[in-house]
């Protein structure tokens, strides 16, 4: 048989799935920059409210634009992912850490 | 027209550059002459420079790592010598700009042009062979990271001739490297010499990851891998992670030089202490790539002349793993003591001295591996056995400065110095030493000179306890690094033994230029005709030496750990197949090599400021690029009968060994 | 015409080997990404170390502008989304949708392109620019460098649109579109983290 589409194994998701992430995408966003236009809310909950969407709406385009799950075709990509993540906390947090305390003994 | 480049930038008042200047040259036009004097240029061309053979690039990055040494050799000749003698009245023979070029141009040089490309001229031959796969994932990407790396060391060689080099160390701290302190070229050669290398590098790790993950023969699951493919696959997932931050950290020097942008200048809000945390954020990652592919090598080694199976190929792995993880949490052990709080200090000095536990276990492994085994003293085993003896030390003295209260003291110090030579040189190096006299008859079909690769090695080990042991005493003297000239006499002494031990160590590298010599003038006696010249027991041993150019006419089928020897028991070694197949192999192209000239000539362009120049490099890098996806012809096929004849060929010459061998053992038992 | 120029395998075993070697591919981009995601944690973090680094010059709340930053978001997440059209046009191996949405998403692109170069001038006019201080030289470094990556896509896209008019969808020009919609969703994400850290938490 022949082959006219490619076709990787990989999940490459249908037009439900990829109008659902674009509209909770929306909402997100809308959400995050209504919260911080407003300016209604103390600024700790504001804070807290645009970072939740932020990495809410990060793992709706991971799943159901670039349709990262736990099936087996996409396990080598998520434990990718996982460790860049990992690598991300230790880069970004160490950095912030060990720059905060820096700052704070040497300026 | 010509930016800031002026002719000046190529006349040095130092006679010693000029005459390094003229040596190089001189040897550049000796070589131009030999190769149209035998009239080798199409062949040149066509195998090797526009090759998408992975043995063959990793020949090439071999070479460029050897040549580059000799560089990183002369430069720190020069230090001992000029240590060796600028004491109280004396001020040796060298100025400081000088003398801060040299330091500079040996770190740099040595860790990216000379470890980088031969560890990964060692993985680009070994590990498809090792896996059973006829190339890596991506051959064309992997040229282009060849032609990028050459592009770099290029950039460091004109630097010798055209401007200078950078005088702000191999790390490059701020505010040394910023416009207002450093305005010359030598920077910007730095800035961009690593920066393009370093793109080769990361094409190199996605390279190999996909690879090792991807195209691995049936039946050889992750767990039966040899363990230098584990370790290959470990420091690519390192050089993955830690160079894009090498990347960003050098863009943004590049940012404050260029555009006057403050990330680290003194003024504007500029932060200096966050390019140590972004520089040592790839730098530790960086020493653990350049040591792991030689602890690979050590596991091959020791296992084949030992003659029995890796002592614990599964701790092995999961020690191997344990550093790739740790490794990325304890880069502020290099900065100790830039003034973070003990809370901060402790931290990382904790987890800098848990990363030196799966090391232990490596070497307990390769000692048991040892135990009761039938050893042959090979030279590469010596490399070894040199290095478990020596490297245990460096990796002491790491541990000892692991305790933030003894960096305190010792930072920055000759100690310093010595632990990190004692871990590159009798870890990294031996490896890469080891693994090259291993896999040379792999690769060139004929092994090399035994007596002369054991006079290196007694050179090199003799020489390098001599030059650097007395370090350690100097550190604790109270000697700092990178000093041109020195008040104490006591330190003398120690200075001249050093230098005593770095002579020892050239004539270490004369053995091993004169091994090639005698070996390449002796290649016909000493031919692998099978293939296998160690009895060795991974699957690259399989093929014939060197290996056809798609290494395996048909794909092995494995069936547990160190496969080839597995055959061999089973007697299934050198069965011919009953079929041959087409094989589709990628095409040779011009535009692995076309691309790494058009970077350089960007970075010589930007380098100078020459913009118009800059920009049309540019431009050609990107019509180059889209030129080359946009053809689909790139393979070429290999007709079965092709394939069918060269194997022939090769079974003949190992039936051939295999009666020969026969007949010398019964003459020997009949006594005639 | 031969099978190959076609772009149809002509084997099962030629079809396989051409899938294994898209498999790969799309594996080495998604290690590539993830690179990507390294070398912009790198840029977050010294955004992060520099962000009150004002030195006298303009602080978040002086130089952002919400309602401008939420239209250039709508017009990148938008022409995230005519991607996806674009492939989905793509697996069902229909011609001249995979064009349309692939232009949609061109100029949906190049709108996002425009409005941030359209800021980065008016805020180096003003005596904003990145030399201005260490914030600035962090702002625009980092929002610089998505938009680099955002005009490499768009070049990736035009070359990919004339790929796709020249050869048709054959297999390799599948695979290379697949890379390229990785790499646009991907940029995407890379958004939501610059507009949430650099502008909302800039006015705050």
């Amino acid at each position: 048989m022949t082959q006219t589409s490619y076709d990787s194994g990989a999940s490459h998701g249908s037009l439900k799935s990829y109008t659902v992430g674009f509209l909770l995408s929306i909402a997100l966003t809308v959400v995050a920059f209504g919260v911080a236009m407003s300016g209604t809310l103390p600024r700790p909950a504001i804070f807290i409210i645009i970072l939740a969407a932020a990495v809410a709406q990060i793992l709706v385009h991971l799943h159901y634009f670039l349709h990262l799950d736990t099936s087996s075709a996409e396990r080598w990509n998520l434990l990718a992912f996982l460790f860049t993540v990992m690598i991300m906390i230790i880069f970004i947090g160490g950095s912030i850490w060990i720059m905060y305390n820096l700052n704070y003994r040497m300026m | 027209m010509f930016g800031r480049l002026t002719l000046s930038a190529m006349y040095h008042e130092d006679l010693i550059v000029m005459a390094a200047v003229a040596g190089s040259l001189a040897m550049g036009l000796a070589l131009v002459v030999m190769i149209t004097y035998k009239r080798k240029w199409t062949y040149l061309w066509t195998e090797w420079l526009t090759s998408l053979d992975h043995k063959r690039i990793g020949i090439m990055y071999i070479c460029l790592a050897l040549v580059m040494m000799l560089r990183g050799i002369a430069d720190a000749l020069m230090m001992r010598v000029q240590q060796a003698v600028a004491v109280g009245t004396s001020y040796g023979y060298l100025g400081p700009d000088h003398f801060n070029q040299i330091f500079t141009a040996h770190g740099t040089i040595m860790i990216i042009f000379v470890a980088m490309p031969f560890l990964s001229g060692l993985m680009n031959i070994v590990v498809p062979l090792q896996i059973g796969a006829r190339d890596v994932a991506f051959p064309f990407l992997n040229s282009v990271s060849f032609w990028l790396t050459a592009a770099g060391a290029l950039l460091v060689m004109v630097s010798l001739g055209v401007g200078e080099f950078s005088k702000a160390g191999w790390s490059g701290y701020s505010p040394m490297t910023e416009m207002n302190i450093s305005p010359d070229s030598g920077v910007d050669y730095w800035l961009w010499s690593m920066q393009i290398a370093g793109l080769g590098s990361l094409l190199t790790s996605i390279n190999f990851i996909v690879t090792i993950m991807n195209m691995r023969a049936p039946g050889m699951t992750l767990m039966r891998m040899p363990i230098f493919t584990w370790n290959a696959l470990c420091t690519s997932v390192l050089i993955l992670f830690a160079f894009p931050v090498l990347t960003a950290a050098l863009a943004m020097v590049t940012f404050d030089r260029y555009m006057d942008m403050h990330f680290f200048s003194n003024t504007h809000g500029g932060n200096l202490m966050m390019y140590v945390n972004l520089f040592w954020m790839w730098g530790h990652p960086e020493v653990y790539i350049v040591v792991l592919p030689a602890f690979g090598i050590f596991s091959e080694v020791t296992p084949t002349f030992s003659g029995k199976p890796l002592f614990g190929y599964t701790s092995m792995v999961f020690a191997t793993i344990a550093i790739t993880f740790l490794s990325f949490g304890v880069w502020l052990h290099h900065f100790f003591t830039m003034g973070a709080g003990p809370a901060v200090n402790f931290f990382f000095g904790f987890a800098t001295m848990i990363i030196a536990i799966p090391t232990g276990v490596k070497i307990f492994n390769w000692l048991f591996t040892m135990y009761r085994g039938r050893i042959r003293f090979t030279s590469p085993m010596y490399w070894t056995v040199g290095f478990i003896t020596a490297f245990a030390v460096g990796g002491m003295t790491g541990v000892l400065l692991a305790s933030p209260p003894a960096n305190f003291v010792l930072h920055n110090s000759l100690f310093l110095i010595a632990h990190f030579h004692n871990v590159l040189i009798a870890g990294a190096l031996f490896g890469y030493f080891a693994g090259f006299t291993y896999w040379f008859p792999k690769a060139f079909g004929f092994t090399l000179s035994e007596k002369w690769g054991k006079r290196a090695f007694w050179s090199w080990i003799i020489g390098f306890y001599l030059a650097f042991f007395p370090l350690y005493a100097l550190g604790f003297m109270g000697m700092p690094r990178r000093m041109l000239h020195y008040d104490n006499p006591a330190w003398r002494p120690y200075l001249l033994l050093a230098a005593a031990g770095a002579a020892l160590i050239l004539f270490g590298i004369i053995c091993q230029m004169i091994q090639l010599i005698v070996s390449i003038r002796q290649r016909l006696a000493n031919r692998d005709l099978t293939g296998d010249p160690w009895n060795g027991r991974t699957l690259e041993w399989s093929t014939a030496s060197p290996p056809p150019f798609y290494n395996f006419a048909r794909i092995p089928t494995v069936h547990g750990i160190d496969a080839f020897n597995d055959m061999k028991e089973k007697k299934i070694a050198y069965r011919k197949p009953d079929r041959y197949e087409d094989i589709h192999m990628p095409r040779n192209t011009a535009y692995g090599f076309i691309n790494g000239m058009l970077a350089f000539v960007f970075g010589f362009a930007m380098i100078w400021h020459i913009w118009w120049l800059a920009l049309f490099s540019a431009a050609g890098l990107l019509f180059a690029i889209i030129a080359r996806a946009s053809d689909d012809n790139i393979h070429t096929t290999v007709p079965a009968a092709e394939v069918e004849r060269i194997e022939q060929e090769h079974y003949r010459q190992v039936s051939a060994y295999q009666r020969s061998a026969r007949q010398a053992q019964r003459r020997k038992f009949s006594g005639r | 015409m031969t099978t190959e120029a076609r772009g149809i395998a002509a084997t099962p075993h030629e079809a396989f080997a051409e899938h294994d070697v898209s498999a790969g591919q799309a594996f080495g981009f998604w290690l590539y990404l993830m690179s990507d995601l390294v070398l912009f944690s790198a840029l977050f973090a010294t955004f992060a170390v520099l962000a009150h680094s004002f030195a006298g010059g303009p602080t978040g709340k002086d130089i952002i502008h919400l309602p401008y930053v939420f239209g250039e978001t709508m017009l990148l997440l938008f022409s995230s989304g005519t991607c996806g059209l674009a492939m989905l046009n793509m697996y069902a191996g229909r011609r001249t949708p995979v064009l349309a949405w692939l232009a949609v998403t061109f100029v949906l692109g190049f709108g996002f392109i425009l409005m941030e170069l359209h800021e980065f001038r008016t805020l180096i006019v003003d005596g904003h620019g990145p030399d201005r201080s260490a914030y600035l030289s962090a702002f625009f470094t980092l929002i610089g460098t998505h938009g680099l990556h955002v005009a490499s896509g768009l070049i990736w896209m035009a070359v990919m649109i004339n790929q796709v008019i020249v050869k048709g969808l054959t297999i390799p020009v599948q695979s290379r579109l697949m890379r390229l919609s990785m790499f646009w969703h991907f940029l995407d994400i890379v958004w939501v983290a610059v507009f949430t850290v650099v502008y909302l938490m800039g006015v705050l």
